[in-house]
């Protein structure tokens, strides 16, 4: 990818800058998967870096470059793709990059304090200066502001350029979706004695981004993809759109109260939870069933041998199928396993809810950011026709083994543990540690650092093959074969 | 579309006025519901703990209450009972002391990153016990802790595991040492046992029933 700055075939800035976010976004990826793994280690090696780089510093980092690289391949994704959908070049693009490397520099300083400092005394300043102790928003207060103005910079540049361009249906979703994102992000910016208040703010962030506003802004992400990778009529695409956002939010919202179950909240959130939140599923049925009915559709025009139907992007569109079993599978199944209240009793705060967390967060969102990073470098050397290379199959390969056998494993230590630790002894002390220490989990436990290791090579393959299939010789070869894609 | 196709199926107008119903009904919804939860867990006062008015969120000054977490017929799960006075720390708090005790407490479990280890009221990291009930835990009442710590009360105990955990093993999974102080270690033994008041809907479940299985042998060894 940074070879892309060299040959750089962008005819928009606005593009130039989605590439700088990706770049961001691969690194910060790298630094996830590497304290997952000094995580994982550290369940099976306690005494790994123990006092010197502890379990909750590896996990917080974790969680939170898993975030930040989310957001800064989203808004690289935007920035891709504002162009093409208005016409025009992004209109604030000056304050656009200039708000980039502002907030790289605060994420920077943030992540070495977390590294370097790590926590402080129990006071105001602690959590306005070095991390705010609430699970995937830690960040400090002063970068929650600073956050917040590189956000309102960015949606300025896409709301401003919707309105000098065109206004297609894919943009007037996203308009109205990321001012719903980023607006959520301001319950997360106070403080509270009452934990369960706290609780209840801290999951309209967390749950009304992953289940409502990310999940509609991957939809509209699915939908450029198909009309720019397979040529899907827009309007279908749009007309679909639509439908996704009417099932996503009409579901997802009200989800929301599979998270009141046991906070402190009054009980009627458990039918309303399990109502809502048992509907979730449908439109990632939906979506699934969308992206792979228009990709055998264009896949039959092309073998009919119409011109312009031929899949332009392959590794794109396979990430994109991927995403969309990825996402039916982690959130619609996992979620789903334990999204009543009489299973989520058991299930809750277990290593099965770290299980869903991974496929989901993976399967939804990792899987459509990473085709949209080939999406970029495919504009950046302005190929017409690209094609997988060994190096995108073996990550493919590597990455989805590593996922989905790192699930499997946290699946069975959660049975484990709802079994032995919730149902049998009903929790507690003793309770967590005997289950903890059963050989089911401890083989389990070892089983995940495998398949995490199997995930770090494939993210290995990945940045081999993002820096270099700019320039792989495969795109030529087949330009006047079929459309044997993916 | 071309205009000759009518069906409303096929409109994206359609589609899209429904999305929009469909989102702001449901965004309605959630506010009228988040007016109400908000009403049921804001924090109780000093009153309704003295006049037995029960609340989800007690007041600060429950700490000095003694709680317990026992079954209820009618919900037909446990519910946090508040019972008779005790002294919490050697002392009785009032109520703007417990509430800043409370406050220095939570800003303590922020600060110190607990929830990247534990889980709270179920939420957080799974490396570590859920510290819901743990003022209730058998572990700090059987006599375990307070015999390693070599203190005489509960809340004591817990405060020199907090400035020392790694002094004070149970599992080779060990606490490491987050240089909490006195103050600090005794705000958060607050935020703990009132965290253990919250009436959370029974969860966890039979949570009291754990320390009489482990002490006629479990089903788990
Ligand atoms: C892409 C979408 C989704 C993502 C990224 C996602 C991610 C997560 C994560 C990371 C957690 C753990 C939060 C924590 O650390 O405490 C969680 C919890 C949960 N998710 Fe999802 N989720 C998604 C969709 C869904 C769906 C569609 C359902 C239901 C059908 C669902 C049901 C749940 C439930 C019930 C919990 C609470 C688990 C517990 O009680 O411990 N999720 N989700
Ligand atoms: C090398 C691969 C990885 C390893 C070894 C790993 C390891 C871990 C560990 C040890 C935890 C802490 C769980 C606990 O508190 O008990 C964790 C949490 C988490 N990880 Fe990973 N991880 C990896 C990759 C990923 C990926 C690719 C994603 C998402 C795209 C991800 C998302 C998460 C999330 C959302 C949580 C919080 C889960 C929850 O609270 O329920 N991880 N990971
Ligand atoms: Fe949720």
């Amino acid at each position: 990818m940074l070879g892309s700055i060299k040959s750089n075939k962008f005819q928009y800035e606005s593009q130039k800058l989605a590439m700088n976010y990706f770049r961001v976004a691969i690194v910060l990826f790298g630094a996830q998967l590497l304290m997952g793994l000094i995580a994982a280690t550290q369940f099976l090696y306690p005494s790994f870096l123990f006092e010197v780089y502890d379990f909750s510093v590896a996990r917080m980092v974790h969680i939170n470059a898993l975030v930040v690289w989310m957001l800064y391949a989203m808004i690289g994704s935007v920035y891709l793709l504002l162009p093409d959908e208005t016409g025009i070049e992004a209109v604030g693009i000056k304050l656009g990059k200039l708000a980039f490397w502002v907030l790289t520099a605060a994420v920077t300083v943030v992540v070495l304090v977390y590294i370097f400092i790590q926590v402080g005394p129990g006071s105001e300043a602690t959590i306005w200066l070095i991390n705010e102790g609430r699970e995937y928003i830690e960040a400090p207060r002063w970068a929650d502001i600073g956050i917040v103005v590189v956000v309102l910079i960015f949606y300025y540049n896409v709301f401003a350029t919707y309105m000098k361009g065109e206004k297609t249906g894919i943009m007037t979703v996203l308009v109205a979706d990321l001012f719903a994102l980023a607006g959520l992000y301001l319950c997360g910016m106070f403080f509270t004695s009452n934990i369960s208040m706290d609780q209840y703010w801290w999951w309209w962030v967390i749950h009304l981004w992953v289940e409502a506003t990310w999940e509609v802004f991957v939809g509209s992400l699915a939908a450029y993809g198909l009309i720019k990778i397979l040529g899907a009529k827009r309007e279908i695409v749009e007309m679909w759109l639509w439908i996704e956002v009417l099932m996503l939010f009409g579901s997802g919202i009200l989800g929301l109260g599979h998270h009141y179950f046991w906070i402190g909240t009054p009980e009627y959130w458990w039918e309303i939870g399990a109502l809502f939140s048992a509907l979730e599923p449908v439109p990632l049925v939906a979506m699934f069933v969308h992206v792979l009915y228009d990709w055998g559709k264009e896949q039959g025009h092309a073998e009919a041998g119409q011109a312009g139907h031929a899949v332009k992007n392959s590794p794109a569109m396979a990430w994109i199928a991927i995403n969309a079993f990825g996402n039916f599978l982690g959130a619609g199944i996992w979620g789903f396993f334990h999204t009543l209240p009489q299973v989520n009793i058991y299930t809750h705060g277990t290593q099965f809810t770290a299980a869903h967390g991974h496929l989901a967060f993976f399967g939804a969102y990792a899987t459509i950011l990473i085709g949209m990073m080939y999406l970029g470098v495919q504009r950046a050397y302005a190929i017409e026709r690209m094609r997988m290379t060994f190096k995108t199959k073996m990550a493919i390969a590597l990455l989805i083994t590593g996922i989905l056998g790192m699930t499997v494993s946290l699946t069975i230590a959660g049975y484990e543990q709802v079994l032995v630790e919730r149902a049998d002894l009903g929790g507690g002390w003793d309770a967590y540690f005997i289950a903890q220490n059963l050989p089911w989990m401890l083989q389990a436990m070892g089983w995940r650092l495998v398949m995490g290791l199997v995930m770090f090579t494939g993210f290995i393959f990945l940045v081999a093959d993002l820096f270099t299939i700019g320039k792989a010789k495969e795109h030529a070869e087949q330009e006047s074969v079929g459309a044997a894609a993916a | 579309m071309s205009e000759k196709k009518v069906s409303v199926w096929t409109s994206i107008t359609f589609w899209r006025r429904s999305a929009a119903w469909v989102t702001g009904t449901a965004v309605v919804l959630l506010m009228w519901l988040t007016f109400n939860t908000i009403g049921q867990i804001s924090m109780g006062t000093d009153e309704d703990l003295q006049n037995g008015v029960k609340k989800r969120i007690p007041a600060p000054t429950v700490i000095n209450y003694k709680i317990d977490y026992a079954y209820d017929e009618k919900r037909g799960h446990e519910v946090p009972v508040i019972g008779e006075k005790e002294l919490f720390f050697g002392k009785e708090w009032s109520a703007d002391e417990a509430a800043e005790l409370l406050r220095h407490g939570k800003l303590t479990q922020q600060a110190k990153n607990c929830m990247n280890c534990h889980t709270l009221l179920g939420n957080g990291a799974y490396y570590a016990p859920d510290l819901t009930k743990a003022w209730l835990d058998p572990k700090w009442n059987d006599g375990t802790m307070t015999g390693i710590t070599g203190k005489d009360t509960v809340e004591e105990a817990m405060a020199e595991f907090l400035m020392h955990p790694s002094q004070f093993p149970t599992h080779a999974r060990m606490m490491p040492n987050l240089g909490i102080t006195k103050e600090e270690a005794i705000a958060l033994v607050a935020f703990l046992k009132h965290m253990s008041a919250i009436d959370t809907n029974g969860f966890p479940r039979n949570f009291s029933q754990s320390a009489k299985r482990l002490e006629g042998g479990t089903h788990a060894w």
